[in-house]
């Protein structure tokens, strides 16, 4: 790789170029009703301790037992992500002592995980590139330290003790924070589209420890990594890494040497700070948990699951290009989020495939973006939309017309239809109105009309100004300009 | 009629049953005699008062159909009992009451016996004498001054004074079978997973198992029948037909090949023990039973691999003790700080040893040298009875190889204290059932027991091989009842 092309990111100091390299260990919410080893409610946001069980506060002579769901839910994510499901699996103890560990010890799965080798692609601009996974293995939360309640004493809350999450291992395949932006987005489409995890990164669903490293661009040989913990959105993750790199390249420039440690990003500061070196590393005693047996299933259930797997992004992107003959570049917009596509495939039932596509991906886009909600939180529904897309095309109303139209929608949810019937927003295409119009203006032009004809092409469009002027806007523009045209030229 | 405490089990149940005894006759009977017994120490908590009351109510509307009726239990404090204090003998679960029930008592309380109190044990388990508790040591009833072998001290102790008509234990390493050896009584470890291990306080769980202790082999058949039940909270628990044990008991073992392993004949071991196991094979012999020479070839690495996977998995199982969530809490400067400060008081010197040893044997560098070798080295034990059941049906050994020995003898002397376990050990870590019968005196009048070793599941078998040896051995445990003044 000694050619640096434009588009990969670099970090350049005295003259030396430098690649970074990235691996994310997510970890993802399995989305259950029930934790991993226990019947509690897993609840976001519920009041503290009112979702916690006596096997998950640790009580003496308490049993972990296996919720199916989550193994099913975890299958499923390792099939998403094309990946090897490993028939036998096994449960370890992570052992470290924290106040909000009730156990002493985390069950988590260290050499054995249910899920092994798979990989996700990304669409970066210049192409597709797919990301390694190492692996995924299922593992216990642990319940939440509270500092800042009573001056005195933590506090604990252990709705989240035991709730089933997925660590997803990438290979240190990323090599950029945009790339990592694009892997994560990618990542939580494949869950929702899934139903295995919300991805919800505000209520703490989706967050990752992010590994970073860097090289001289044209070395083989990875560098040492520094392990930023627990970073919980992507645009902090991005931040941390460009932080990391550079301080990382900084460092070796002035001849400095990286240590392997754990670190933090303090998204106050915006920078990272260590909070371990690998001396200091835990030993976490692992060792395969007693009161579990291994976990088997054959082929057949891993078959049965499969069955349940529904159209994946990448799959419904291909789909859209050939079957709706879409451009990439849209397909992957509007199959990123599975609420979007399924917004989408509602509006086109009724309504033009590429009218729809472009007013999606634009209007619809733009509005949600300036009120910050989510599509299914839209004020225009996918019906409403399909309505309105009909009045452009049987020529109902204009384009323009239709954006006014669209805007009172997402304030009143109203009906297309009504809207246009009540405010008469109309177009109107009778030729013998507008022929009504058109005499007017042109009369009351009259000075204009000759120095058109005279030679002077470019009043043409004043002219058909002036009649929509007079129509209010509701003047069909193609019929203007027809009737235009024949009334000057003839 | 002679006296209530004197009788079976199995002749209280029949007694109850055909309504010549009351179940409040039985509970006054026996809270009596506990009263007259704190000498021995064998109970952390006494329930009488509502171990009466609830024989008044059994009597009140006795349900006859039920295999324990109204009969009272004193138990191991090791199970975890609802609205009663649990401790596991630790200081550390001094005040701790449970609001939950493990399976086991829920079992015996839902075939109609009756709570009398809590048990002494050696904390958390980890012990041979009952030394180890934080509420004292246990006494025998055998002899002033003599341990009644541990861990199910207390409950070993309180079958033998006749201060309860049977009782539960929990088995790691022998710690039933070797307290029912050195107090005459018998004890049974059920194959892992017979026994639902939920509620009972963890020591190391791929080991624990419940386990009646009982007067006669007969007694020990019913509560295994009234015990063992498939339960979906524990995940080691098996799903298997369960037979019924008392009701299946036989004496027909005709045929029936007994191993005899040359390599339980360990350096050392008394001239009389020796004898009984002599004695034990013409027993068998006499009821048609064929003896048959086997080998247990890695016998000798069996303690070594207990004492790495015991403590290793309790190591962990006790992290959970650090004064957060319930039990002694001290205080302490920091989170750290009142962790070392709770642990420090709260274990007593033989758990933090095994708490110690299983952190070290899991500790990265070490693992592999210690932990995983022994899961290794215990697969081989396991094959090496899973060779021999290819040719026998059962195994004969002794349960100990020693006869119970003084209070303060071995406390001092860890290893010595281990070797106990020697006959033990290996069937728990092939998870196999084992029984202890009483089979005989040493010089100094002190019992001595047999152990049967069968194959998985295949508790009847043993019962039956014991149920024809207890005929020939009769043995009579002749206990004066010195400690009541």
């Amino acid at each position: 790789m000694d050619q640096v092309s434009k588009d990969q990111y670099v970090i350049e100091k005295n003259g030396n170029k430098y690649e970074v390299v990235i691996g994310l260990e997510v970890h993802a919410q399995v989305l259950s009703d029930s934790k991993l080893f226990s019947t509690s409610a897993t609840k976001f946001g519920s009041e503290p301790n009112t979702q916690v069980s006596l096997v998950d506060a640790a009580f003496p002579g308490m049993l972990p037992v296996i919720n199916e769901y989550c193994i099913k839910q975890a299958v499923k994510t390792g099939i998403g992500l094309n990946a090897k499901i490993h028939k036998k699996s096994i449960f370890d103890r992570k052992n470290y002592f924290y106040a909000d560990l009730p156990q002493g010890y985390q069950i988590s799965q260290y050499k054995d995980p249910i899920v092994g080798e798979g990989n996700v692609i990304l669409d970066l601009p210049s192409g597709p590139k797919t990301i390694g996974i190492e692996r995924l293995h299922l593992e216990q939360d642990a319940g939440k330290s509270i500092h800042d309640i009573d001056p005195g004493s933590t506090l604990v809350d252990l709705n989240r003790s035991g709730v089933a999450l997925m660590e997803i291992v990438s290979k240190p395949d990323l090599r950029s924070p945009e790339e990592v932006n694009l892997y994560i987005k990618k990542l939580r489409s494949i869950m929702r589209y899934l139903g295995t995890c919300d991805g919800n990164m505000q209520e703490g669903s989706l967050r990752a420890d992010v590994n970073v490293s860097v090289r001289k661009f044209g070395d083989d040989k990875l560098g040492t990594r520094c392990e930023i913990k627990n970073v919980n959105s992507i645009k902090f993750m991005q931040m941390a890494i460009e932080y990391e790199a550079n301080r990382q390249v900084e460092l070796l420039e002035e001849g400095g040497k990286i240590d392997q440690e754990t670190r933090l990003f303090d998204t106050k500061k915006n920078q990272t700070r260590s909070m371990r070196s690998k001396e200091d590393a835990h030993d976490y005693r692992y060792f395969p948990d007693p009161d579990l047996l291994p976990l088997e299933f054959n082929d057949e259930y891993i078959e049965n699951v499969k069955k349940e797997i529904p159209e994946l992004p990448d799959q419904k992107k291909n789909r859209f290009i050939e079957k709706f003959k879409l451009t990439p570049y849209e397909a992957t917009i509007l199959v990123s989020d599975l609420d979007t596509s399924k917004y989408f495939e509602k509006v086109i039932e009724k309504s033009d495939v590429k009218l729809s596509a472009n007013w999606i991906t634009g209007e619809l886009f733009a509005l949600l973006n300036d009120k910050n909600l989510e599509i299914s939180q839209s004020p225009i529904g996918p019906e409403n939309l399909s309505k309105l897309l009909n009045l452009i095309s049987d020529g109902t109303i204009s384009g323009k017309i239709a954006k006014t139209v669209f805007e009172i929608m997402s304030k009143d949810e109203e009906d297309p239809n009504v809207i246009v019937k009540e405010k008469g927003l109309k177009q109107e295409s009778d030729p013998k109105a507008l022929e009504v119009l058109i005499q007017k203006v042109l009369s009351s032009n009259e000075d204009k009309v000759k120095e058109y004809k005279s030679g002077k092409d470019k009043l043409f469009g004043f002219f058909v100004g002036q009649v929509m002027k007079e129509s209010k806007g509701k003047g069909n523009p193609q019929l203007i300009n027809k009737i235009l045209k024949e009334k000057l030229n003839g | 009629m002679s006296n209530i405490t004197d009788l079976s089990l199995n002749e209280l149940v029949d007694n109850v049953k055909s309504k010549k005894i009351s179940s409040k006759e039985i509970t006054n009977a026996y809270v009596e005699r506990s009263k007259k017994s704190n000498k021995l120490n064998t109970y952390i908590e006494q329930t009488f008062d509502s171990a009466i009351k609830n024989s008044e109510k059994f009597d009140k509307s006795p349900n006859l159909e039920k295999k324990l009726p109204g009969i009272p239990f004193a138990v191991k404090d090791l199970f975890c009992t609802k609205g009663i204090k649990t401790t596991a003998s630790s200081k550390i679960l001094e005040n701790f009451i449970p609001t939950y029930e493990s399976t086991i008592t829920q079992n015996l309380w839902d075939a109609g016996a009756i709570l009398l109190g809590k048990l002494n044990c050696d904390e958390f388990a980890m012990g041979s004498s009952n030394e180890t508790s934080y509420f004292g040591n246990v006494i025998s009833p055998i002899s002033d001054n003599l341990v009644p072998g541990g861990s199910s001290g207390g409950s070993a102790s309180a079958l033998a004074a006749k201060l309860t008509p049977a009782t539960i234990g929990t088995d790691t390493g022998g710690s039933i079978r070797q307290p029912a050896s050195f107090t005459g009584t018998v004890g049974l470890k059920p194959t892992y997973g017979s026994c639902s291990r939920y509620g009972i306080v963890a020591f190391a769980s791929s080991l624990d198992q419940a386990g009646p202790m009982t007067r006669n082999v007969k007694d020990c058949s019913l509560l295994l029948e009234v015990m063992s039940s498939f339960d979906h909270k524990d995940s080691t628990s098996v799903d298997f037909k369960r037979p019924n044990y008392c009701l299946d008991l036989n004496k027909n073992i005709k045929g029936k090949k007994i191993g005899i392993p040359k390599e339980y004949r360990v350096d050392g071991m008394p001239k009389e023990i020796d004898k009984l196991w002599e004695k034990g094979k013409e027993y068998l012999k006499d009821c048609g039973a064929e003896i048959v020479d086997i080998s247990l070839p890695h016998t000798n690495y069996a303690l070594p691999t207990y004492y790495i996977v015991a403590p290793a998995e309790a190591s962990s199982n006790l992290a959970r003790y650090d004064g957060v969530k319930y039990g002694l809490r001290a205080d302490g400067e920091n989170l750290i700080d009142m962790y070392e400060k709770t642990r420090s008081q709260g274990f007593g010197e033989e758990v933090k040893r095994r708490i110690m040893i299983g952190t070290y044997v899991l500790s990265s560098g070490y693992y592999d040298a210690y932990y995983l070798k022994a899961q290794k080295v215990r697969k081989l034990i396991k094959n090496d009875f899973d060779d021999v059941f290819k040719k026998v049906d059962a195994i004969l050994t002794p349960s100990t190889p020693s006869s119970a020995f003084k209070v303060g003898e071995k406390s001092n002397d860890p290893v010595s204290m281990y070797l106990n376990d020697i006959f033990t050990v290996p069937v728990n870590l092939a998870g196999l059932p084992g029984i202890s019968i009483p089979a005989g005196l040493d010089k100094n009048n002190y019992p001595l027991g047999l152990q049967i070793i069968g194959k998985p599941f295949d508790e009847q078998n043993i019962l039956n091989i014991a149920y024809s040896m207890e005929e020939k051995i009769n043995f009579k445990l002749n206990i004066k009842d010195w400690w009541i003044k």
